[in-house]
Parts: C-alpha cells; structure tokens; sequence
C-alpha cells in the first residue's frame, strides 16, 4: 500500500480548472518531485493533499485512510507536514520559540495549560536537535524575521520536521536561493531523504536540485499529467522537453 | 527595542513596581488628592481591560462586544444578592457563571469569522443582551437599572470583614480577585497553550498547518477571555451597589479596547496602564468640563498615531535601550 494515494482528484476556480484529474501514488520513503511550468498547479495540488480547500471531484488516500474531508490538522496528527511556496513562519519570533511550538504540537501538549521541569527539559532538548540538524544552532535566539532567506527557508523546514511526519510536503524550497544555500538545503533534504527514509513530495524548478534528489518525477501542465517516470525517462521526454525543458532553454 | 522572548510576557521589574503601587495605593491615594474608590475602580477596570487583551494582544483577534460579559458579569452579582443569597462571593461566581455560559455558545458561532467580522457580530450579540437589560424592566429595572441592594460583608467564620463600608478592605478584596485572574492569564500564556495562542496571532496559516485546530483554540482564548471580564463586571457592580444597562452597552466595550491599545496591547500589563489613564483622565477632566470623552479620544488618536505600542511600549523603549 502507498504512503500516499491521490486518486483522479480536480480542482476548479470558478471556470478555471487548475488541478484536472491527477493521481499520484507515493510509496513509502520515496523523494518524489513535481516540476512543470509556472501556473500548472502544482501548489494547488499541493493545497489538495494537506487539505487547505478540498478538491472538487476525487479522493485523498493517506496511509489506508480516506483523508479527502478531513481537516488540517488531522492531516498533521496522522503524519503530513508542509512549507510553502512562499515563507510561512513566525518573523517576530526567535528561531528558538519557531520551532518549540511544534516540537510542543507533536507531543500533544497543545492544550496543556502548564509543563512539568521533566517535560520542559525534553521539549527544550529536542528544540536543540531541530537546530543542530538544520544548521540553526549559532542564531537559536534570533528574530526569524531578520535572518537571510536561507535560514528562513531552513528554520520552515526544522518546524514541519518538528511534526514528526510521515509525509513532507516541499513546496519549492530553494526558490530565491543563492547557490550555497541551494546547496546546503539540497545537502539537508537528501539527509532526510536518505538517513532517515522520510518519504518526501518536492515541488522544485531547480534542475540540478531534481535530478539530484529525486526517485522518480511528475510533470504537470495546465492542470493535468503530462508526464510521470525516473528522472532519466523524464530528461528523454519529447512531450516534457516541448512543453517544460524546451521552454526553460 | 530589545524583545521580551515569548514566554516571558514583562520584565520582572516592571511587575514589581506595578504590584508595590497596586498593594499600597489606599494608603497615599488621599494624599494626592484623590480617593480609594479610584483606585478600586481602575483595578476593576484594568481587569476587564487585560481580559479583553488576552484575546486581543495575545490571541490577535478583536472583539467589541465584551461589555455584553462584563455587563452579564454585573447583572448576575447584582440579581443573585438582590433575588437569590446575600452572598458577595457567591455573587461573583454567579456572574461569572452567567458571562462565561453566554461567551460559551456564542463564541461556538463566531469563530468562524475573522477580522473586522468577528468585530462586528461581537458588537451585534452585545447589543441584544443590552436590549433584553433594558427591556425586561421587571426582572433588570430597565433603564433605571438594579438598586436596592448592597455587597454583603465577608464571612470567614472566625471573623468578618466588613467590605461594605470599609473601602479599603473592598480594595484588598478587589486587588485579591485582580491577583488570582491576572495571575490565571499570565500563567495561561507562558503555557504550551498560551503558545499556540501566540502562534495564531502571528500567522495563522503557519499555526494551522503546525497540527493546530484554530477554531477550536480560538474559542477557548475567547471564554477565558469572557470569563475574567464578567469577574470584573461583577466586581463592577458590588464597587457601586448598582449597575444598569449601560454596563453592557458597545460603547463600554469600546472603552476597553481603548485602554488596552492606549496601555499597550503588546504588553501584559499595558491594559492596566490604560485603565489607570483612562479613568484618572475621566474623574478629573470630566469635572472640569462636560466633554470629557472628547479629551480621551483626543489622547487615544494621539497615542495610536506617535506610539503604536502603546503608553508602555514608549516606557519600555526608553529603558531598554
Ligand atoms: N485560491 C485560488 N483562487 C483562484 N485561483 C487560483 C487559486 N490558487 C491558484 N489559482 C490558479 O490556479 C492556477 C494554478 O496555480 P498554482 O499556484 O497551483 O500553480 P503552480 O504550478 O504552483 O505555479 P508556480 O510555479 O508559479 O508556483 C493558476 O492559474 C492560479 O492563478
Ligand atoms: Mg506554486
């Protein structure tokens, strides 16, 4: 069985159509990228897994659940993370109390309205590892909000790993990177990917950065399939190469 | 600016300083030409206010319509000593009771909403329970309000103390509900919970997609918040021996919003602050003209304007610096 099932799942905007029946079958501890040009629907598609809107027609299969209805944070109890296209995090806060609210979420302590010393202690322990494995260490107490991009894009990354999830969802994490920090965050999502068999969905325009990382890719365009394989069958693609490839060239 | 970090919500000085003025305030308050019901009423008011900003500066979400749980707060003190038991405590829980059921269910059809819309449809509940004051005259007194009964000395058994015509022993007492409810909020928020609070009002997207069931925490934050302001409002009414429809009426809970955001909402104890301001500014301008209100609002537009944090934000950047 799939970690991850996306059966024939739509999405409309009015008359736009901008997901059209895409499936998609994730197996457990596979990196798999999602390219296409920009507007294909990629983040839509993404919007549709971690259950920002649900889709118009089609099902969302989650680890033998049927998710589709589901609300977000159920998703995230079950084992889905995600960052997004552009930042989401809390600027105004330290790198530090970014991360303790998730590592707090995932040992379900969200209600708790106080915290033994023990308790504290772990919580603050695992925060440390967080920021260790993200490189994070050196600027815990610093506002996110005023750190380069990189480390932003990092510290997003160390919050869903917080989660303890199952399923990470990538939306184009190296976007607006320079070339070392491309390098870097690639270095860390390869870890994960490698080390500790998290199966991830990356959505990426970075070529070096797909071919480099990805078990196998699918490519949408205007909404549909155009093509899925390895990244060897997806570099020989006339279709791809016409519609995607060729454009970037 | 230096940052106070998130679970440290005011420095340990500045708790201090505002703890020995509040706990020694009967005793200087005649002598700068003022009088212990004052400072009652600011610290009642200053707990509605700091109510009002556990949602508003720490949840991030606006409500003008706590009036409608501060003035549910009054009326359950009042109806229980005037109808039910000649009890000041009992007539606290009482209103508590009556504000937080209330804050209950209709919080549970607000939380859906965000924004300026959540800030209207508060305002809209709050006015039907004005309107259900001021017409149900048999029951409320209507316009002319509740009167015709008194908070009742405390009995502890072994003594009693005499809050109803001592005015300093009602301050103590007043200051002793303020403790135990600023003391529950403060420690709320440096909880895990307080910190999915925070994290709601900083970005929201983020939070839900961190495993947070916004609607849910939303609505919590909502009846604690609703919960201390109806204590306030029933400490409100035992302060005057009365209260009356305008307890509940949305401008009261506009004069809330303008004390935590003149104070400094960003702040735990800038609500208070602006209680202190408001209040001062009311008793002695008020005396020297009709329009007072226009003086206040003058000073709100300023503040807003020059110190977005706040009176407290502006004394903190000093110090910090
Ligand atoms: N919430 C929304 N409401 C209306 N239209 C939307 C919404 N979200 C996306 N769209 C439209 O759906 C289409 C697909 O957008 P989407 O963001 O999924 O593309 P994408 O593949 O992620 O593109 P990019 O590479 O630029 O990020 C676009 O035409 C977009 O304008
Ligand atoms: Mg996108």
């Amino acid at each position: 069985m799939s970690l991850l099932d996306v059966q024939n799942v739509s999405r409309h905007f009015g008359s736009l159509v901008a997901v059209n029946g895409v499936s998609l079958a994730v197996e457990r501890g596979e990196l798999r990228a999602v390219i296409g040009p920009n507007g294909a629907g990629k983040t839509t598609f993404f919007n549709l897994i971690s259950g920002f809107f649900p889709p118009t027609s089609g099902r969302i299969v989650f680890d033998g659940v049927d998710v589709t209805q589901l609300p977000v944070h159920e998703r995230v109890v079950m084992g889905m993370a995600r960052t997004f296209q552009i930042t989401e995090i809390f600027p105004e806060f330290s790198v530090r109390e970014n991360l303790r609210i998730p590592v707090e979420v995932a040992a379900g302590y969200r209600l708790r309205p106080w915290m033994s010393h023990t308790d504290d202690g772990e919580m603050r322990a695992r925060v440390v590892e967080l920021m260790e494995m993200g490189g994070l260490t050196d600027k815990a107490d610093r506002l996110v909000g005023e750190l380069p991009h990189g480390d932003q894009r990092a510290t997003e990354i160390m919050m869903a790993l917080a989660l303890k999830p199952r399923l990470l969802l990538l939306d184009e994490p190296t976007a607006g990177m320079g070339d070392q920090e491309t390098y870097d965050i690639t270095r860390l999502i390869r870890r994960l990917h490698k080390d500790q068999g998290l199966t991830i969905v990356l959505i990426e325009h970075d070529m070096r950065v797909i071919f480099h990382l990805a078990d196998r890719i699918m490519v949408l365009a205007e909404g549909a399939v155009l093509a899925e394989g390895t990244p060897d069958q997806i570099a020989n693609d006339e279709r791809v190469q016409a519609a995607y490839l060729g454009k970037a060239a | 600016m230096k940052r106070l970090p998130v679970n440290r919500l005011s420095s340990r000085t500045s708790s201090a300083i505002i703890w020995i003025v509040l706990l020694t305030l009967p005793l200087w308050m005649r002598a700068v030409g003022s009088y212990t019901e004052l400072g009652t009423q600011v610290v009642v008011l200053a707990l509605a206010a700091m109510a009002l900003n556990f949602l508003l500066g720490f949840t991030g979400t606006l409500s003008f319509g706590h009036a409608a749980y501060f003035g549910l707060g009054a009326y359950g003190a009042a109806m229980t000593i005037k109808y039910l038991v000649p009890s000041t405590p009992l007539a606290i829980l009482v209103g508590m009771a009556a504000g937080t059921i209330a804050a209950m269910i209709i919080g549970a059809l607000i939380v859906k909403l965000r924004g300026v819309y959540f800030a209207m449809v508060t305002i809209a509940f709050g006015q039907v329970f004005y309107f259900i004051t001021f017409r149900w005259n048999t029951v409320t007194g209507g316009d002319d309000g509740l009167s015709g009964w008194h908070r009742i000395p405390l009995n502890l058994g072994f003594t009693t103390i005499d809050i109803e015509h001592d005015g300093k022993a009602f301050y103590y007492f007043v200051l002793l509900c303020f403790a135990l409810s600023v003391g529950v909020m403060a420690f709320l928020l440096r909880s895990p919970f307080g910190r999915t609070l925070l994290a709601i009002r900083e970005n929201e997207r983020r939070a839900r997609f961190l495993g947070i069931p916004i609607e849910r925490h939303l609505w919590l934050s909502f009846v604690i918040s609703c919960l201390f302001a109806s204590v306030a409002g029933a400490l409100y009414a035992l302060l005057n021996n009365f209260t009356d429809p305008r307890a509940l009426y949305w401008g009261q809970s506009g004069n809330f919003v303008i004390m935590a955001v003149l104070g400094g909402m960003r702040s735990f104890w800038g609500p208070l602050i602006g209680a202190a301001i408001f209040v001062v500014l009311q008793d002695y301008v008020s005396s020297h003209t009709e329009n007072w209100m226009s003086f206040v609002g003058l000073f709100f537009v300023l503040v807003v304007l020059f110190f977005p944090r706040g009176v407290l934000g502006i004394i903190r950047r000093r110090t910090m610096r």
